[in-house]
């Protein structure tokens, strides 16, 4: 047998994952890591690519200058792709990435992030509170898993309060999964529309945060725009779905809610490995400028590779158990928030969010618990960029009081 | 046995915070860019594992061990 002919072949993306384990990857990229880090894949488009599910090599492809975050090399249809509009720097390369990403490193930093504790603390009271109040049942996406990073990242950004509603509706339908294209596009221009009066407000009526802070540099309007939009798309809905989709599989771990539950010292480690597990950002691509070998094998030059993050995170050689929710597993250097120059810049922001919000919600409400069957919570299609739960109906007991 | 001195290059950093979160003993985060501050080349034993790691995790290849030799723990 030659070479080629060993090589296991995916030849769509998965559109499900299997009945009862929403929380593992669909079972054809399982099946994929089974046979190699590396598999042929044939893009929606149409054009041959590679899938890659292995931990060590997708690290390396991220970490490897010759594979590109560039939107237009994208090579997956018989369609050109525009370039990211200036500001979006997800999908750039350097020098430009770097233009956008480093004047606002220093504003991302651990020890900044951590000075935002208390607020992000006060904030997640104030949802328990109004929880209480409405509840028992509430949907804990719409009480809970949204507004807080929302809340927190309007804040940082400088969105004024009144507007934080109209905002997380648009950012809701670019990032559902289930929306027509027209729709996308009807979001995305008023969400454009909404930030170009943000950013002349900003500038003619400096506030003190990070968007006015931002005006007083060499970046122009649309530049400011276009950072904007990614700090509030990268920031609500990762942030959202991981404390929703994150309570979701605890509460299907009962043991694991009570050993979180029970010992407040496990809960940056549980936040760690809840990322790892549900690796929300599920996959992103790269594609190669110049042919390189991978695993005995050529991608050429101009090709398209599909890295999935949340198949590498359950990579059986990587971390034991891959597919078992432990919440004293010790950290592992997981690809939840990706590797090389692009790995998340919210990180240290998600972190101190999902550790405040996680240890508040098992504090206040320690016998929650699901108000429909588990089979009955209705989970995001596998075709959304992010992964998640719709809803999450929860219920709780009253204390006597 | 001499430890393995750590180095660090602040032209490849990317700000991600993944030492500063790990060894903090050892690493920071510069308050003005966000870019890694060395704190100690020479760190003692207790924060070696830790520095390992971070090497390990670092997202960018800003950090290196340099090992004078076989055998240090
Ligand atoms: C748990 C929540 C989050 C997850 C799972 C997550 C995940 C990710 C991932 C996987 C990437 C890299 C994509 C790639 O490899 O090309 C990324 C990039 C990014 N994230 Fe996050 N993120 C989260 C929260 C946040 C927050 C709160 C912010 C808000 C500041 C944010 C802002 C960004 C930005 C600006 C980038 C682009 C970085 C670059 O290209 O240099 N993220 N995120």
């Amino acid at each position: 047998m030659t070479a080629s002919e060993s090589v296991h072949t995916v030849t769509a993306m998965p559109t499900a994952r299997r009945p009862g384990c929403p929380f593992d990857p669909p079972a054809e990229l399982v099946e994929a890591r089974r046979h190699g880090p590396l598999s042929r894949f044939v893009h929606p488009g149409g054009k041959p690519g590679w899938l890659i599910t292995g931990y060590d090599l997708v690290r390396s492809v991220l970490a490897d200058p010759r594979f590109s975050s560039r939107k237009e090399l994208l090579n997956v249809g018989d369609f050109e792709v525009p370039p990211a509009p200036p500001g979006e720097f997800l999908l750039m390369d350097e020098p430009q990435h770097s233009r956008y990403r480093k004047p606002l490193v220093g504003r991302f930093t651990v020890r900044r992030m951590r000075l935002l504790t208390e607020r992000v603390e006060q904030i997640t009271a104030d949802c328990l509170d109004a929880m209480e109040k409405a509840g028992p049942p509430v949907d804990l996406v719409t009480a809970f898993a949204k507004p807080i990073p929302t809340i927190v990242i309007c804040e940082i950004l400088g969105v004024p309060y009144e507007d934080r509603a109209s905002f997380q509706e648009q950012i809701d339908t670019f990032m559902g999964g289930e929306t027509t294209d027209e729709e996308l596009v009807a979001a995305y221009t008023a969400t454009q529309e909404y930030l170009a009066g943000l950013v002349a407000a900003k500038r003619a009526h400096p506030t003190d945060d990070i968007l006015s802070e931002l005006t007083d540099s060499d970046l122009t309007d649309e530049e400011l725009r276009g950072i904007s939009l990614i700090l509030l798309a990268a920031g609500f809905d990762t942030t959202a779905n991981m404390l929703s989709l994150g309570t979701f599989a605890l509460l299907r771990h009962p043991d694991q809610f009570a050993a979180l539950r029970d010992d407040p010292s496990l809960t940056e480690g549980a936040v760690e490995e809840l990322l790892r597990y549900l690796s929300v950002a599920k996959t992103f691509m790269r594609t190669a400028l110049e042919d390189v070998e991978l695993d005995g094998r050529t991608v050429e030059a101009g090709t398209t590779v599909v890295l999935s993050y949340h198949t590498a995170n359950h990579d059986p050689e990587r971390f034991a158990d891959p597919h078992v929710l432990d919440v004293r597993r010790p950290y592992g250097g997981h690809l939840a928030f990706s590797h090389g120059v692009h790995q998340c810049l919210g990180q240290q922001l998600a972190r101190v969010e999902m550790r405040v919000a996680f240890r508040a919600l098992l504090d206040r409400f320690p016998t929650l618990r699901l108000a429909v069957p588990a089979d009955e919570v209705a989970l995001r299609p596998e075709t959304a960029d992010i992964y998640g739960v719709k809803s999450l109906p929860v219920t709780w007991d009253r204390t006597a009081s | 046995m001499t430890p393995p001195r750590v180095h660090v290059d602040r032209d490849r950093c990317i700000g991600a915070g993944m030492c500063a979160m790990t060894a903090p003993e050892v690493f920071d985060q510069d308050p003005g860019d966000g870019l890694v501050l060395l704190l100690d080349a020479d760190p003692p034993p207790a924060h070696r594992a830790a520095v390992r790691m971070t090497a390990g995790v670092c997202p960018s290849g800003a950090i290196t061990l340099h090992d004078p030799g076989p055998g240090t723990p």
